[in-house]
């Protein structure tokens, strides 16, 4: 699928699993150069999803980030020991920080 | 926490090569510049982690000092793109990364979010530097993980130097999709194959007359070019009509010409289209139908019909980057004339290079928008999504333009098309163009998606805290 170019200098978590990284990309990137593709699942019919476009316009590449729901992966910069996680359907008002 | 309003006499959405040429030369007439962009950096789309780049690059570039490479267009293209970086950070305009803009009310007044918390401000005049996007590719299976544009893989190779691998497709036609394949493979990447969906002989053809045209013009043009070089560098390229992907939960196949292939990872590029999302929601802005997407009724200076609101770059009508910076000076020297900094006659005569060169770069369009004609929506079969969001389907919106729906606005209550998170920006053009269609009239004849504030999803929390 994608193969990195460059070396990665920090790890982050998803469903508790750790992916190496490089600070500063995005965690969508992150996910995407360890084959991950599957981000979240629809709220509609609960398909699988990943991201589309990579620049904040799609929003199919939902995910939680450190407890927080509905998060655009494209957009957020990933750091050492970033937690996330795929985004189930709509957000629960429980989940709510 | 500063409770005052934010009163720049320019505030300028977007730090592509519009926005920073209209924050230079704003700056350079002595303007105040509020600058605001989503991204961590500046550069936009296209200049993208240029100076990230810079650095990956240079030792690659001292080990191959190849004289031809060097004078390669994506090159021409990145040297444009620091020589504006390095003015903008010199400018001395105020900029904000991660600022994403949500409203614009009369005035004009704009809303944005920052760090968790909603901010305004009320400048003199306002640049909407908004960009493009790509222009939604709908064919069967493009909702599953693995599907992606070539806009964002390109993202993914200039921020992490990430490349295509394994399996990996792409599918579309357009300039941009080969300057991409031309990237990818230049730092490493490979591809199962290039799957060319332009319209048959088109291209060969307008080749032969290309180079005359092109010499000097921007690198959407000088793209087209780097057909030529994947084909010398060994990459399959199939022509095909359609395509479609397979796959249960993500891809695992595509398929064209009756054939199927294994498949990880394909790319689908149909051109770009105007971010039209905030001046959509503008009253008093117009908007025109052309090249298959809406763009917003201007001057030549970048007015829109709303006062104090201007546009500049792709997102008044795709011309590229160079074509956006000069559109963006202009857009700024316009705001510093009806600012009353400087005479009609200092801004004619200042804007006259800009003009010239612009209208060299725009003279190239109509050859490629011939060239590139967006994929008929009439095309795209009943159970394919157009809609991503809401999973609406073409033959969903085809029901209900047979149920007498004539817009693209009322079939948001036929069917919800449009209305999901991403607000119509990916599926806009797509449901717009098959609402025509099926009706059988232009795509004008059919009003746009009406957008609505807020353009980005805000939280209670944010709003919250925006100051009085």
């Amino acid at each position: 699928m994608f193969r990195r170019t460059e070396p990665t200098d920090c790890t982050v978590f998803w469903d508790g699993a750790a992916l190496p990284a490089k600070r500063g990309e995005t965690l969508a990137v992150t996910l995407l150069a360890a084959g991950i593709t599957h981000f979240r699942d629809t709220a509609v019919s609960g398909a699988h999803r990943g991201p589309l476009c990579l620049m904040g316009a799609c929003f199919d590449c939902l995910v939680q980030v450190e407890g927080e729901a509905n998060v655009q992966a494209c957009m957020v910069a990933v750091r050492d020991g970033l937690r996330a996680g795929p985004q189930h359907g709509a957000r629960d008002l429980d989940d709510a920080p | 926490m500063t409770p005052d309003v934010l009163m720049p006499d320019v505030l300028v959405l977007g730090a592509g090569p519009a926005g920073m040429a209209a924050a230079i030369a704003a700056r350079g007439q002595g303007l105040s510049v509020l600058l605001l962009d989503e991204n961590a950096a500046p550069g936009g789309q296209v200049y993208r982690a240029l100076q990230r780049r810079d650095a990956a690059d240079a030792q690659e570039r001292r080990d191959a000092a190849d004289a031809q490479e060097r004078r390669d267009a994506a090159d021409a293209q990145e040297r444009a793109g620091k020589v504006l970086l390095a003015a903008f950070a010199a400018c001395g305009a105020e900029a904000r990364h991660g600022a994403v803009l949500w409203a614009v009310e009369d005035g004009p007044r704009v809303f944005w979010s920052e760090n968790g918390a909603a901010r305004s401000a009320a400048p003199g005049r306002l640049i909407l530097a908004a960009g493009a996007t790509e222009r939604p590719m709908p064919i069967p299976g493009w909702t599953l993980p693995g599907v992606m544009g070539v806009g964002a893989a390109q993202i993914a190779l200039k921020t992490a130097g990430l490349v295509p691998d394994g399996d990996a497709w792409i599918a579309g036609q357009g300039p941009l999709l080969w300057l991409y394949a031309a990237q990818a493979l230049k730092h490493g990447g490979r591809f199962a194959g290039i799957i060319d969906l332009a319209p048959p002989g088109v291209v060969s053809r307008a080749l032969r007359h290309l180079p005359a045209v092109l010499r000097g013009a921007d690198y959407l043009a000088q793209g087209l070019l780097w057909q030529r070089a994947v084909k010398r560098a060994g990459v399959a390229v199939l022509a095909a009509r359609e395509v479609a992907a397979e796959g249960e939960g993500r891809l695992e196949a595509v398929v064209f010409d009756g054939q199927r292939h294994p498949a990880d990872l394909l790319l689908l590029h149909d051109g770009v289209v105007p971010n039209t999302q905030v001046t959509r929601a503008i009253q008093g802005c117009r908007h025109v139908w052309e090249q298959g997407s809406w763009r917003p009724e201007l001057d030549g200076w970048g007015n829109t019909g709303s006062p104090g609101v201007m546009v500049a770059g792709d997102s008044g009508g795709i011309g590229g980057a160079a074509a956006a910076a000069l559109s963006g000076t202009l857009a700024a020297l316009e705001a510093a004339r009806q600012l009353d900094r400087i005479t009609t006659e200092r801004r004619d005569a200042q804007a006259r290079p800009a003009r010239l060169s612009l209208a060299r770069h725009r003279a190239v369009r109509p050859l490629l928008d011939a060239m590139f004609p967006p994929r008929p929506m009439a095309a795209v079969a009943d159970t394919t999504i157009l809609c991503r969001c809401e999973e609406v389907s073409a033959g969903q919106v085809r029901g209900a333009v047979a149920l007498g729906c004539l817009g693209a606005n009322q079939v948001k209550a036929f069917c919800r098309a449009g209305m999901g998170a991403c607000q119509g920006r990916v599926c806009g053009p797509a449901v717009h163009g098959a609402i025509a269609a099926a009706r059988g009239v232009p795509g004008e004849a059919v009003e746009p998606f009406r957008t609505r504030f807020p353009t980005k999803p805000l939280t209670l929390g944010e709003l919250a805290a925006l100051q009085a």
